[in-house]
């Protein structure tokens, strides 16, 4: 509780966020002009044209209404289409299936349907800003398990386990990863969803980056053997279609809890967009060229980046899923949002501070490559001149 | 012939063999071998730089000229064809199906000069039996590239 609750009495729920840790961070780079970024965390290419022309023409046609709560049939059945064809995943698209405002309202909404007050949701760390404040919001309790460049910032099933307590109640993960780029093996994963099993947890996965790996195949926690009915998949259209504006996600989970999160979801948000309902369905049935296409692009990227990373000295463990590489940069000394901080004012290059994202993100900078081969190179060189003053 | 280098060089010709080596996972020095193999099979045809020449305030008049042509013994359509590409003014002829045989894209200073030529060069020559010229307005896209100028994306500078 804040020793001043301030004229308007901010809820308590509110206040006990904590606002972004690297907010100075944000505030300098807000200052600052012919910034290189490497800090953001969405795709450089616009909505494939066709994705965006069914929205259009949806709305030439009137189609500006309500939908059903879950989101249309139409969508419904490509998204259970799409995950078979794609995952290996069998959902009901009239009762398993829910369409979110993104992965972010389906991580609420999961939270919310899931979690008591006390309840703990074992999460990775580093990861998302949001996975700990959505757990927060549902007045569960955060338990972060460590995660390491050693272990390619894979999640140990050993870790969650020996933090299991009698209030666990789920393991929420994130893989591939923001901000490390980390994707679980398919062996590894068996080994946490073999323990969420035994203790009779939920696993809740957020697989928004599902499509982005880089010669691996992406497991998805549901397919696993008896893993359906402990699962909880969130998804959505943002990173693989370039579709981050478009707000749009799904959940995928037992009926029984598809049905709890649709309560929350129909007070509180009613349906999603209509438009961006249209462009889904545009983009499940004619949007896997587009989909291969960024993916070739971003994995030359990805190449250039680490590569470029290791040789000016930075340890870089090679990211194989999402669109990010994670270097070590402890050799310089520096905290994250020092190097963060400094690398902007003196060379102009902006990187995320791997602080933000966990106390195990510390010593690491997030450098995210979707962005112009160009920009990755000569930010590559600012880094380099850096590195060769402090490193 | 590796498809990928092809791709690469096809989007930007000036990525260089150590960025393609680093892309494809293949040493500089076979990119290298690969790519002059490439040239030589006449795979890679030339590298150039496309211009909006709009911008520089050099315009040039261009038209698409349909040819009706009639084909010829044992050479078909391709003697005519070549008659007509060896013109410098002929930039892109293409053999096509449908109500005409070959449309001859041809770029000149002045609308003038173009006329000139379909009249004088083209129209004729022993077997060409009609021409339609249309000149061009206006280019909004060429090559995947849109012409006009790109719209700043605004993107936020930093996305957690």
């Amino acid at each position: 509780m804040p020793a001043n609750p301030g004229k308007y009495h901010i809820s308590q729920r509110a206040n006990q966020l904590s606002p972004s840790g690297i907010r100075k961070f944000f505030d300098l780079l807000a200052s600052i002009e012919g910034v290189i970024s490497l800090g953001v965390g969405e795709p450089d290419f616009a909505t494939p044209w066709h994705i965006s022309e069914a929205a259009i023409y949806s709305l030439e046609k009137g189609m500006t209404m309500y939908t059903s709560n879950s989101g249309m049939p139409e969508l419904r059945q490509e998204l259970s289409s799409h995950l078979r064809n794609n995952f290996s995943l069998e959902y009901d698209p009239a009762s398993e299936l829910l369409i979110t405002v993104g992965v972010s309202e389906a991580l609420d909404l999961a939270m919310r349907a899931l979690i008591n007050p006390g309840d703990e949701v074992i999460i990775p760390d580093p990861c998302y800003v949001a996975y700990g404040s959505c757990v927060i919001l549902a007045e569960g309790v955060p338990v972060m398990v460590p995660t390491h460049q050693e272990n390619n910032f894979e999640l140990n099933a050993e870790d969650v386990e020996a933090r299991i307590t009698p209030k666990t109640r789920a393991i929420l993960i994130g893989y591939p990863a923001n901000p490390t780029g980390a994707v679980m093996s398919r062996e590894h994963l068996s080994q946490i969803a073999e323990v969420a099993r035994r203790h009779g947890l939920m696993v809740i996965s957020d697989e928004i980056y599902a499509k982005l790996v880089y010669g691996v195949e992406h497991t998805s926690v549901a397919s696993l053997p008896g893993m359906k009915e402990n699962t909880v998949l969130l998804g959505g259209f943002s990173k693989a279609y370039a579709m981050t504006g478009w707000r749009i996600g799904y959940a995928a989970a037992p009926r029984e809890i598809i049905a709890a999160m649709t309560k929350i979801h129909q007070y509180t948000m009613m349906c999603v967009p209509t438009m961006a309902q249209y462009a889904a369905i545009e983009a499940l049935k004619s949007g896997e060229d587009d989909v291969a296409e960024m993916v070739e692009d971003y994995n030359r990227r990805r190449l250039v980046i680490v590569k470029g990373l290791c040789e000016i000295g930075l340890s870089c463990f090679e990211p194989k899923g999402a669109f990010y590489a994670f270097p070590s940069i402890k050799s310089t000394g520096m905290t994250s949002e020092e190097f963060a901080e400094r690398l902007l004012t003196e060379e102009k290059v902006a990187v995320v501070p791997g602080s933000a994202f966990g106390q195990c993100g510390e010593g690491y900078v997030r450098c995210c490559y979707a962005t112009s081969l160009a920009e990755i190179e000569e930010s590559l060189s600012r880094m380099k001149r850096f590195i060769a003053k402090y490193g | 012939m590796n498809k990928e280098i092809l791709k690469i060089l096809e989007n930007d010709a000036r990525t260089s063999p150590e960025q393609i080596a680093t892309m494809t996972g293949i040493s500089p020095k076979e990119v290298t071998n690969l790519i002059k193999q490439a040239e030589k099979e006449r795979v890679i045809l030339k590298y150039k730089t496309m211009i909006n020449w709009d911008k520089v305030g050099n315009e040039q008049v261009s038209a698409l000229i349909e040819v009706k042509v009639t084909p010829q013994r044992d050479a078909g359509f391709d003697s005519i064809a070549e008659r007509i590409y060896r013109f410098p003014q002929a930039r892109t002829v293409y053999l096509l199906s449908g109500a005409y045989d070959l449309l001859v894209l041809v770029t000149g200073k002045t609308m003038h000069e173009v006329a000139d030529f379909v009249s004088q060069k083209l129209a004729p020559l022993e077997g060409v039996q009609g021409t339609v010229t249309h000149f061009m307005l206006k280019r909004y896209k060429e090559d995947g590239e849109i012409i006009e100028e790109k719209e700043e994306t605004k993107r936020q500078q930093v996305v957690l």
